[in-house]
């Protein structure tokens, strides 16, 4: 079975350390909030400013001053600090953040990833993607592997425009969990009851299958 | 006015001086912290062919969304668009330049138009779209870009508080691009909730100095929310 993106989401929160500050992108990355392990301290940026990013405000806490990335209204954590926006891109732009969960249209062998922009629709923009992408050593991207209509997502060449050039080392779709090194997908972890065959079939770039392949575990 | 004290008595007065054709940049993420009165008063005078350096535009009816109808800007300069259907139309018939420009160099482009610098280097953007036309450079095997300083005719800035010589105190996330955009005005025009006395304000607790700010007005806000999100209990 696919993973769902709660699934997703829970797959992610395994790559959490105690200690971490995570930047969690719009959609899935969001949900990893939900699945830290108890006796974990992460801490969430937000990159409109907010360093210990909290849970949605009750309707007394509510405050319009105080939102997320997605323009939601959020708490501050214990411990939270706020900034202004070239303070925040300092840090995702100089390398201290530990870890940035976001999503993609596609991604390909040499670690490029088309996250923002499909011509000839609606263009909406990058926000603070191309910095995420540009910044961060360690990046999860969580995708569907393929299309609804079967067509691979993990390509060995992307074809949408660029979101950034030769980021991305980690993928986690709802089939595999894929590293990317050397030009190549590695095969790392397989969705529970999901073939490696049919990993293989839909993804276009080239995959690099170990003997073994073990499934993820919840 | 005399000597320090910034504060103006009118909105007419705090943006006396727009004209047709100018560059104004201006604070706020989404409808967080944006000077929503100043910009009505943008509306009002009927300024067009504006030049908006921001890092959205606003919803329909709120925001920098309301200079959309009367067909005031003329391009924005931004992060993230469309969450207005006049936007979309605007943008789809050719009718509004837009330029996506990723928001950390939007903020740092603010930063530096402020701080004297011309132009900066970075990785954001290397091998996309964003890079087109741009100088790229090897630094230490990595690849950056140079992209340049934005500075504008005018900067509208909300903050929380202020004294009257226009130190700045923000609030919450409601601070995001506005201490950015209050340095890269050649003329700075702040609304606050709450004008103090100089003096009132602990001088280690200033995000903004007043030297960057040159006309101060006090205002009553709406802050809408855009994404009303609560949990029970």
């Amino acid at each position: 079975m696919a993973l769902s993106r709660e699934q997703l989401a829970q797959r992610v929160a395994q790559e959490l350390q105690d200690g971490y500050y995570v930047n969690l992108g719009i959609g899935i990355p969001t949900l990893v909030a939900n699945y830290v392990p108890k006796g974990m301290e992460v801490m969430l940026q937000s990159e409109n400013g907010l360093l210990g990013m909290g849970e949605f405000p009750t309707e007394a806490e509510l405050d319009a001053d105080l939102i997320n990335a997605g323009k939601q209204t959020v708490t501050m954590a214990t411990g939270a600090s706020i900034f202004d926006s070239a303070e925040s891109f300092a840090m995702i732009r100089g390398g201290h953040v530990d870890l940035t969960v976001l999503g993609a249209f596609e991604v390909d062998v040499n670690g490029n990833i088309a996250s923002y922009m499909i011509p000839g629709k609606l263009i909406k923009g990058m926000g603070g993607a191309m910095d995420l992408v540009a910044g961060a050593d360690n990046i999860i991207v969580t995708m569907t592997h393929a299309s609804k209509h079967g067509v691979s997502k993990l390509l060995s060449n992307c074809t949408l425009p660029l979101t950034g050039k030769g980021c991305i080392k980690k993928v986690l779709t709802d089939l595999a969990f894929i590293e990317i090194k050397e030009g190549k997908f590695h095969l790392l972890e397989r969705a529970p009851g999901v073939s490696v065959e049919e990993i293989a079939k839909l993804t276009e770039g080239e995959l690099v299958i170990p003997d073994n392949v073990p499934e993820m575990q919840f | 006015m005399a000597g320090f004290d910034k504060v103006v008595s009118s909105y007419e007065e705090a943006m006396a001086g727009l004209e047709d054709n100018m560059t104004v940049i201006a604070g706020g993420f989404g409808l967080c912290g944006i000077p929503e009165n100043l910009i009505a008063e943008i509306k009002r005078k009927g300024t067009k062919g504006l030049t908006l350096v921001s890092n959205n535009c606003g919803v329909d009816d709120f925001g920098l969304g309301v200079l959309l109808p009367d067909r005031q800007i003329k391009k924005i300069i931004a992060s993230y668009v469309g969450e207005n259907a006049e936007f979309e139309r605007q943008m789809m018939s050719g009718e509004l330049e837009v330029e996506l420009t990723p928001q950390g160099t939007l903020a740092e482009k603010m930063r530096a138009g402020g701080a004297g610098i011309p132009a900066f280097y970075t990785a954001t953007g290397y091998g996309t779209p964003v890079a087109e036309g741009k100088e790229e450079r090897e630094f230490d095997g990595r690849h950056y870009i140079l992209e340049p300083a934005i500075t504008g005719d005018f900067a509208i800035v909300k903050a929380w508080k202020a004294d009257r010589y226009g130190n700045l105190v923000f609030r919450k996330t409601a601070r995001n691009f506005n201490p950015m955009a209050a340095t890269a005005g050649k003329i700075t025009v702040v609304e606050v909730e709450e004008i103090v006395e100089p003096g009132e304000l602990d001088p280690d607790q200033i995000h903004t100095p007043g030297i960057y700010v040159n006309r101060l007005i006090q205002g009553s806000f709406e802050k809408r929310i855009e994404q009303r999100t609560v949990r029970e209990k």
